[in-house]
């Protein structure tokens, strides 16, 4: 399916941080979020994967069919790499995780507990856990933070495959991943500032 | 779930995880109560049901804001936000991972500790019933308390001013229960209230919890 966003608009904190943002992103394909920081790009990827309401305008998606990823990786440090990874697998569904650990070369790591990590290897790690969802479509928030350069291509190459299969993929970064891909600068769409819209949820 | 269920026990049992803290302190305060009362053992028998519970509740309260905020810290909650699970299921599953970590640990060893405390005979069963039956429900608000509270960092402090108003009533109830039965008097009326209570709040306030951690979540 495809996901579309559709004259979108997200706030972060109750305040407006991208109007109108309109894109499409269908099955093989992957889009490419660009934008100096503080632009808006984390705000929309939550947005996209349903974490918080757009502001106005819709998003187009089905919500099961979203892997999401952040900045956080979402790790337990007394867990061990398998574990881990294998409970990320359960919750979705899944039961096979070789062909993630072996696609981000964690396998030598397995048994490690995963707080004994280096940043790099929790980054895969987490990356890794993108494989076990079995979901059609990724949201990543800057992917290649704290990876070198050997494991930026292994990543790209999970990201080349999943497309392969026909999956597709909406990531916000600065690098250039070596993909086919469209391009997104959401500078254009950034929001005028004006006093703060009443979104709180407590007010 | 069952996923989820078995991470937070592992995790609960790791190192760090929290399992002994509210035991450890269970076991002082109940220790400490003979020393600072006298050696008196009918005002310690007397006096004894309500420290049992008192010592239980608070130190179910102490481990609360670990429910939700380690998950919350290291991004995990809003990977399992998106994962196919049900967020009143998630905050269920804490809550029953957390009385398993800390209620039951508790409800086994107040019998034993009772006897530090010069219990009558009937109440260890009566203390051990009502904590049973009790428990749950301070993990259940416990875990309600903590979506409020998550994302505010040490709100460890607001976590307790909100939830201790919600576990007045368990305490009398349950309080009354373990007293009266070793007291050797009726304990169906309190007893009924407790089971209520507990029962409705396992019922009901996941479905708050949740609501207000897709908030917090934003």
């Amino acid at each position: 399916m495809t996901l579309r966003g559709i004259d979108l608009s997200v706030s972060r904190g109750g305040i407006a941080v991208l109007e109108g943002v309109n894109f499409a992103l269908s099955p093989g394909a992957a889009l490419v979020l660009r934008g100096p920081n503080g632009s808006g790009k984390t705000t929309l990827l939550r947005t996209v994967a349903g974490l918080q309401p757009p502001l106005a305008g819709r998003v187009e998606r089905d919500g099961e069919e979203i892997a999401y990823a952040a900045h956080a990786d979402g790790l337990k440090a007394m867990l061990s790499v398998s574990e881990n990874l294998s409970f990320w697998a359960s919750v979705f569904g899944t039961d096979n995780i070789a062909p993630a650990l072996r696609a981000f070369d964690l396998e030598p790591l397995s048994d490690r507990l995963a707080g004994t990590l280096s940043a790099g290897q929790k980054r895969r790690l987490g990356l890794a856990r993108l494989m076990v969802t079995g979901r059609a479509i990724w949201v990543l928030d800057e992917p290649t933070v704290s990876l070198d350069a050997a494991s930026v291509e292994l990543f790209a190459a999970a990201v080349r495959t999943h497309l392969g299969q026909g999956g597709s993929a909406l990531i916000a970064t600065h690098i250039d991943l070596g993909l086919d891909a469209d391009v997104l600068d959401v500078t254009p769409y950034r929001a005028v500032w004006r006093a703060s819209d009443p979104d709180e949820a407590f007010l | 779930m069952i996923a989820l269920l078995t991470r937070d026990l592992r995790l609960g049992v790791r190192a760090g995880g929290g399992f002994g803290l509210g035991l450890a302190f269970f076991l002082i305060v109940t220790v400490l109560v003979p020393f600072s009362i006298g050696p008196e053992s009918a005002l310690l028998a007397r006096i004894a049901p309500g420290i049992l519970w008192l010592g239980a509740l608070l130190a179910c309260l102490l481990s609360l804001d670990r429910i939700l905020t380690l998950d919350w810290e290291d991004g995990s909650l809003d990977l399992l936000a998106t994962a196919p699970l049900p967020m009143e299921g998630i905050v269920s599953i804490k809550a029953l991972a957390h009385w398993i970590t800390t209620g039951l640990p508790l409800v086994l060893v107040a019998p034993a500790l009772g006897v530090l405390l010069n219990l009558p005979g009937p109440g260890y069963l009566w203390v051990t019933v009502s904590l049973l039956l009790g428990t749950p429900a301070l993990s259940v608000i416990g875990t309600f308390g903590a979506a409020l509270t998550v994302g505010i960092k040490r709100g460890g402090l607001l976590l307790s001013l909100l939830v201790l108003p919600l576990y007045v009533p368990t305490l009398i109830f349950g309080a009354e229960v373990a007293r009266r039965g070793a007291a050797g008097l009726e304990v169906v009326t309190p007893l009924t209230l407790l089971a209520g209570i507990t029962f409705g709040v396992i019922a009901l306030l996941p479905f708050a919890s949740a609501a207000v951690l897709r908030i917090n979540l934003r």
